[in-house]
């Protein structure tokens, strides 16, 4: 496809590069934002476009950003650059290869909350891009475009890097802020939550990186041209990672709304060997598995309509299974990654995620009976609802609906 | 003046410069990076002038470290070699390509090689699914990621990394 709206640099080369970006329009938006444009006027450019959040929920952008308080300063902005759920590799392609768009949406969303401070937390495991993400910031004070004053406004703007050290919980936003603050990345009880109490107890905003990517050309070309993309409800376009069984894995950006057989046969390829499709994860690990069949696979993926297969679209990371494999064996995979992922706050995770982790491997061991694959089952259904934060939820999602849809797998690995 | 102090004057200034002064506290992480760069493991005394810099206990620097996988509070490998078997990955083959990698070098997950300079393993995703089987190299400072893996050039990578080992005994 051509005409990419977020992964320009596959039709631009070397747009990694400062003086191509601007050759390509780059901070065109962020200049008109900051000498023309009120920042009510660009928080509601936003809110008229129909934005929302690419991290997983979902949430429209332009409203988050209009909870912050008038009367509470400073404000923050945090770009989640922490990228860790399984599946899901969007925005290290954007920060690796389209950096400058990234950060102008970031410089765009502080302007939008006059916040004169932004931090962009990156994994751990990014430590190479954090040092390239370094190198932008400074070419952008070098060129003038962030520091005090900016095109002879009294907007002044500096943005820095935070390196995590590899902790999936610390995409969840309030761990993330404790992670900044020097904190064990826990995640906070809320209310408060953090558009009034977030970054050292100041109103902060917390997106994206793929969100942030979209708010520089919905500033330039306007709320209605990005509405051209998409659905009603769910506008724009969407990065869709797309791996597992799959002849071509990656990236491809789609409008939403796209089917999951488009997505998996037109671009992806199909699958190797010419197997079928058994079932589809769309959010990572999180996914509710989805049952492969004709209706599924013309399934819209919008934040709607995949919600109607019961299964949330999340942050539209598209891990597709064969019929070779055994769902039991990948229901182990997910609850062992959220046992280690598990921040130990709260009992019903940190206990239940440890006991699924236990019978799964029991039942994939072939030493497990049909009693254990009840109990993994209540197990879930118990943990459903009592975690303080979703990473609990996360963690049954796979196992219930596993048990749900394919309860076959388990049983042929019980010893009779 | 501690010894990380007048190691790194210049990183540490740029990193506590990051944060309002008032909450120094902040900076634990990034200095954790900087402890961690020359040796591959904070040792106990690094946790005492990260408290010491930023006003804190060694209880609440060890606390941090012990949280997040990346720091090594034990000595482990020069080089960590850290495969991803998560799902994605696992669907293309990475638990074989962990198998063909411990073989090759004689150890078990979580083992150092007998010369001290390879530690294998077993991570969860690092964003890289679609280029699996793939792993990532901690040690002399970095974390570089190997992608689109295969043994032979997992072979030659290690090849390189014993030569350059024996002409420069320490990170840069
Ligand atoms: C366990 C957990 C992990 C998360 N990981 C990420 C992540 O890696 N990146 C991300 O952007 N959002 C992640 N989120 C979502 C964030 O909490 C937050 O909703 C998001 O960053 C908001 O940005 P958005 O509105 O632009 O989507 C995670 C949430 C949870 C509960
Ligand atoms: S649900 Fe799990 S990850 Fe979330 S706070 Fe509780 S223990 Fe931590
Ligand atoms: S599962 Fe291995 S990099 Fe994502």
């Amino acid at each position: 496809m051509s005409g990419y709206v977020l992964l320009r640099h596959r039709d631009i080369p070397d747009l990694h590069k400062l003086d191509v970006y601007l050759a390509n329009g780059g901070f065109a938006a962020f200049k008109k934002a900051v000498t023309a444009m009120k920042p009510e006027e660009v928080l509601k450019e936003v809110m008229d476009s129909g934005l929302r959040g690419r991290g997983g929920a979902g949430f429209p952008t332009g409203v988050k950003w209009s909870f912050l308080p008038n009367k509470i300063w400073p404000h923050y902005v945090v770009a989640n650059a922490d990228e860790s759920e399984p599946g899901t590799f969007k925005d290290r392609e954007l920060l690796e290869s389209n950096p400058f768009q990234f950060l102008e949406g970031l410089m765009l969303s502080c302007y939008a909350v006059q916040a004169n401070v932004g931090y962009v937390y990156l994994r751990g495991e990014f430590w190479r891009i954090a040092g390239q993400i370094d190198g932008c910031i400074a070419d952008l004070e070098a060129a003038g475009l962030l520091g005090e004053k900016l095109y002879g406004s009294d907007y002044s703007l500096r943005l820095y890097t935070h390196l995590g050290a590899g902790a999936y919980i610390c995409g969840e936003e309030t761990a993330l802020l404790e992670s900044i603050e020097g904190n064990l990345g826990q995640p906070r009880l809320r209310p408060p939550f953090p558009a009034t109490a977030g970054l050292y107890g100041k109103p902060t905003v917390i997106n994206n990186v793929e969100t942030l990517a979209n708010v520089p050309p919905i500033i330039e070309r306007g709320a209605a041209w990005y509405r051209t993309f998409g659905t009603e409800k769910s506008p724009g376009v969407k990065i869709f990672s797309l791996s597992g069984n799959i002849n071509k894995p990656g990236n491809y950006e789609l409008p939403l709304g796209t089917t999951f057989r488009e997505l998996i046969y037109t671009h992806g390829g199909g699958i190797p060997g010419g197997r079928g499709v058994k079932a589809i994860m769309a959010a990572g690990a999180s996914s509710t598995l989805i049952l492969a069949n004709d209706q599924s696979l013309d399934t819209p993926m919008d934040y709607e309509s995949t919600q109607q297969l019961g299964a949330p679209l999340g942050s539209a990371s598209v891990i597709v299974i064969d019929d070779s494999v055994n769902i039991a064996w990948l229901v182990r995979k997910t609850v062992n990654f959220f046992k280690h992922e598990s921040c130990g706050k709260c009992t019903p995770c940190r206990e239940g995620t440890f006991w699924m982790d236990n019978i799964a491997r029991r039942l994939i061991s072939g030493q497990g009976s049909l009693k254990d694959i009840d109990l993994l089952y209540n197990v879930a259904s118990q943990m459903q609802g009592k975690c303080l934060c979703a990473l609990g939820e996360f963690s049954t999602m796979a196992v219930a609906s596993g048990i749900e849809k394919f309860r076959k797998d388990f049983e042929a690995l019980v010893k009779t | 003046m501690n010894e990380l102090q007048k190691q790194y004057p210049d990183e540490i200034r740029q990193i506590l410069a990051k944060y309002p002064p008032e909450y120094k506290r902040s900076a634990v992480m990034p200095l954790l990076h900087l402890a961690q760069r020359q040796n591959g493991h904070v040792s106990p005394s690094a946790i005492d002038e990260i408290a010491e810099i930023l006003d804190v206990s060694p209880t609440d620097v060890v606390s941090v470290a012990g949280f997040y996988t990346l720091f090594h509070l034990e000595e482990g490998g020069r080089y960590r070699i850290q495969i991803c078997t998560d799902l994605p990955c696992a669907l293309r083959g990475a638990e074989h390509f962990l198998k063909a990698v411990c073989e090759e070098l004689g150890v078990a997950v979580g083992e150092t090689t007998p010369d001290g300079l390879f530690t294998v393993e077993e991570v969860k995703c690092l964003a890289a699914c679609h280029r699996a089987p793939m792993f990532q190299l901690q040690g002399d400072g970095e974390i570089a990621y190997h992608e689109d893996q295969t043994i032979e050039k997992f072979r030659a990578l290690v090849n390189d990394l014993r030569r350059h080992a024996q002409t420069h005994k320490e990170a840069a």
